[in-house]
């Protein structure tokens, strides 16, 4: 019988694992609050870059005589809500716009043409080197005569300006999206899918997309973040945006810009927070969980 | 006609990966197979071609009479349960459940009924609004067995749907994905590298080795009568002895100073050398003046003297490791734990002994590849 030997050597299951287990567990305490020292301090400091200069504009915006003067200027002119409410609609679209062509494009790349990923991936990168007055002139040039003439209407240049804004997300749309697509099992998703007879349209309806709330949502918010302050664009194309209204109003008067500011950032926030809330269905109780991870 | 027959089927990958060759196979509608084997012998691949989700480069698939070959996957009727449980995680239990009926356009209430049916059936009733990450691995499983029977498939297919779930839910999930079989009647073939989990489960097994079918026989001609030298290594433990060929038509070989006798008609010459490998379990052991072994000892068998090197309880059986010969090749052997028989200590010397006709002579060229089947029983030492 082998009596000899140890209760416990290299081979038995588990001992080296808890051995290693302790080793990691035992971690010098002064260290650990050295680094939540430096994490509070990188956090005060990021904070204090954001904040200082919205707490500069509401100084700036209350200089106004009588206090408030300059929100409520600014609310007595129909032009601040329409404009607003014209780049929020505009950048809803885009949104729609942006998610039907690059969720298909990111799934299809991830699950049927790896090896076009760097293509793709360079293709989304584009708006980050052709500035937003290259692009409107190139739009301009190519969509003011037959047989595209879309600038001779006003329904065709907002058709413009919405192409021309789902080019400018596409960084941060294509990124969130494949961020998302890279957290779940999508190849056996779709196959589990095409098993119980679904086609690509339903596999990307009810499984894909319902998949990647999370990321959409953030691509989502970046996309209508960038739309509602964009001027190039919108200015080149004269259209009646929220980014030419403020460019307008801080040539001609002093402390109404730095109201508008406030209360455009403001509402944009509010319609994040109303989208995040929207998005939250039913599925989005269900964890995105890595299919077969425990 | 075979209700699923694979006939020549070939699957090469482009860059000219040829991960299955001239695969045939005639199941019967209701059976059970398996195809077992080791990690890339082309046994998923195989499954997925089922599947519809691989295209094969040659041969054909038809189910129920009809070619299947280049029908997409979402119009073969085929149940797939996968080994990451690919439950839809924005959808409760019922709804994956569902998925595939309303697919099929069937009526609510028929859904409706479906569902509590198959929840019932997988011992899950009151789990219908859970979500997937609101489960255990092995009710993922159950679920994924439910959502893939739901729409009454024609096969149902599992790629190694236990891999990921601990030892003991492995079994007791195992046996109901048996009981359910049996229940339905279905024919369901069963992807795994667990030669117990195939043995158990299947009605036939299909052995694979690198892209080829080595065997297809019922789990007991697998293990006792090994087709090819593969099988033999793969499928249990075998203990494997280099011999020289003595008399061929008598089958009588010699290990060292001592004579080896099988039941077999050799095909090699006097002075081959040959290997004689031998189950675990087939070899008894006695004290080196015959105490202690087989109270009848019978006359017929063979005789070898070893040494003790290690003894290790593995629960129900005891496995006693040997070491045979003047190069010490180590020979295992099986032993059910009876507490009132003393085991030899280690280093003690004994005797083993076998009967001819559990010797199974393999080639000296097809000398079974004893790596992986030794490393495991060394491991449980």
């Amino acid at each position: 019988m082998s009596r000899s030997r140890p209760a416990i050597d290299a081979r038995t299951p588990g001992a080296l694992e808890s051995i290693e287990t302790s080793a990691v567990d035992v971690e010098p305490a002064p260290r650990r609050r050295r680094g939540s020292l430096w994490a509070w301090i990188v956090f005060l400091l990021g904070t204090a870059y954001f904040i200082v200069p919205l707490i500069a504009t509401l100084g700036v915006s209350l200089l106004a005589k009588p206090a408030f003067a300059a929100y409520s200027t600014s609310f007595a002119d129909a032009r601040f809500l329409g404009s607003l409410t014209y780049s929020f609609v505009i950048g809803l679209i885009t949104v729609a716009l942006s998610i039907a062509l690059v969720v298909p494009t990111a799934y299809w790349v991830r699950l049927r043409a790896p090896h076009l990923r760097p293509v793709v991936e360079f293709i989304t990168l584009l708006p980050f080197v052709i500035p937003p007055v290259v692009l409107v002139f190139g739009l301009i040039k190519a969509y003011s005569r037959p047989p595209l003439p879309f600038t001779n209407s006003d329904l065709g240049s907002s058709a413009l300006l919405v192409f021309a804004y789902v080019t400018l997300s596409l960084p941060y749309m294509y990124r969130s999206v494949d961020a998302g697509l890279r957290a779940i099992d999508i190849r056996t998703l779709t196959e589990a899918a095409q098993s119980l007879g679904s086609g690509w349209l339903t596999i990307i309806v009810r499984i894909i997309l319902p998949n990647l709330r999370v990321a959409l949502l953030s691509g989502a918010f970046l996309s209508l973040a960038i739309v509602i302050g964009e001027f190039a664009i919108a200015s080149y194309l004269a259209r009646p945006a929220f980014g030419p209204y403020l460019a307008l109003l801080g040539g001609n008067r002093a402390y109404e810009p730095a109201a508008v500011t406030l209360v455009s950032f403001g509402l944009t926030w509010l319609a994040m927070i109303a989208i995040s809330l929207l998005g939250r269905g039913r599925g989005a109780r269900s964890r995105i969980q890595i299919a077969g991870a425990r | 006609m075979s209700f699923l027959a694979l006939d020549g089927v070939q699957k090469r990958f482009p860059g000219g990966v040829l991960a299955v060759k001239d695969f045939s196979l005639a199941a019967e509608r209701g059976e059970f197979v398996s195809f077992l084997g080791p990690s890339g012998c082309g046994k998923t691949t195989t499954l997925r071609m089922i599947a519809g989700f691989e295209q094969p480069t040659a041969g054909t698939i038809t189910i129920d009479g009809v070619d299947m070959t280049r029908t997409p996957p979402n119009r073969r009727n085929v149940g797939m349960v996968f080994q990451a449980y690919a439950l839809f995680p924005n959808m409760s239990v019922a709804d994956n459940v569902a998925f595939g009926l309303k697919m099929r356009k069937r009526t609510g209430p028929d859904i409706k009924r479906r569902v509590v049916e198959l929840l019932e059936l997988i011992h899950l009733p009151d789990k219908a609004d859970r979500y997937p990450y609101q489960l255990s691995g092995g009710q993922q499983q159950r679920v994924a067995l439910a959502r893939a029977l739901a729409f009454e498939p024609t096969i149902l297919l599992l790629d190694e749907p236990l891999s990921a779930l601990d030892a003991k839910i492995r079994v007791a999930l195992r046996h109901e994905i048996r009981d359910i079989q049996r229940q339905l009647g279905i024919t369901t073939v069963y992807v795994t590298h667990d030669q117990e989990e195939a043995l158990e489960l299947s009605d036939r097994v299909v052995v694979m080795s690198d892209g080829r079918v080595e065997q297809i026989g019922t789990p007991f001609e697998i293990y006792n009568f090994p087709a090819t030298a593969f099988v033999a290594s793969f499928v249990g433990t075998l203990n494997a002895l280099e011999a020289k060929v003595v008399d061929p038509a008598g089958g009588r070989l010699s290990l060292g100073d001592h004579e080896v006798r099988t039941t077999s008609n050799l095909a090699e010459s006097p002075g081959d050398l040959v290997t004689v490998a031998v189950r675990p379990e087939m070899i008894s052991l006695a004290g080196v003046d015959g105490s202690a072994g087989d109270a009848a000892d019978p006359a017929g068998l063979n005789r070898l003297p070893a040494t003790v090197d290690d003894v290790a309880f593995l629960g129900s059986v005891v496995r006693v490791k040997t070491l045979v010969g003047a190069d010490r090749t180590p020979v295992f052997i099986d032993t059910f734990n009876n507490p009132s028989l003393a085991v030899p200590p280690v280093g003690s010397q004994v005797r083993i002994s076998f009967p001819p006709e559990a010797c199974l002579v393999l080639g000296r060229h097809a000398v079974p590849d004893q790596t992986d089947a030794l490393a495991a029983a060394e491991a449980m030492l």
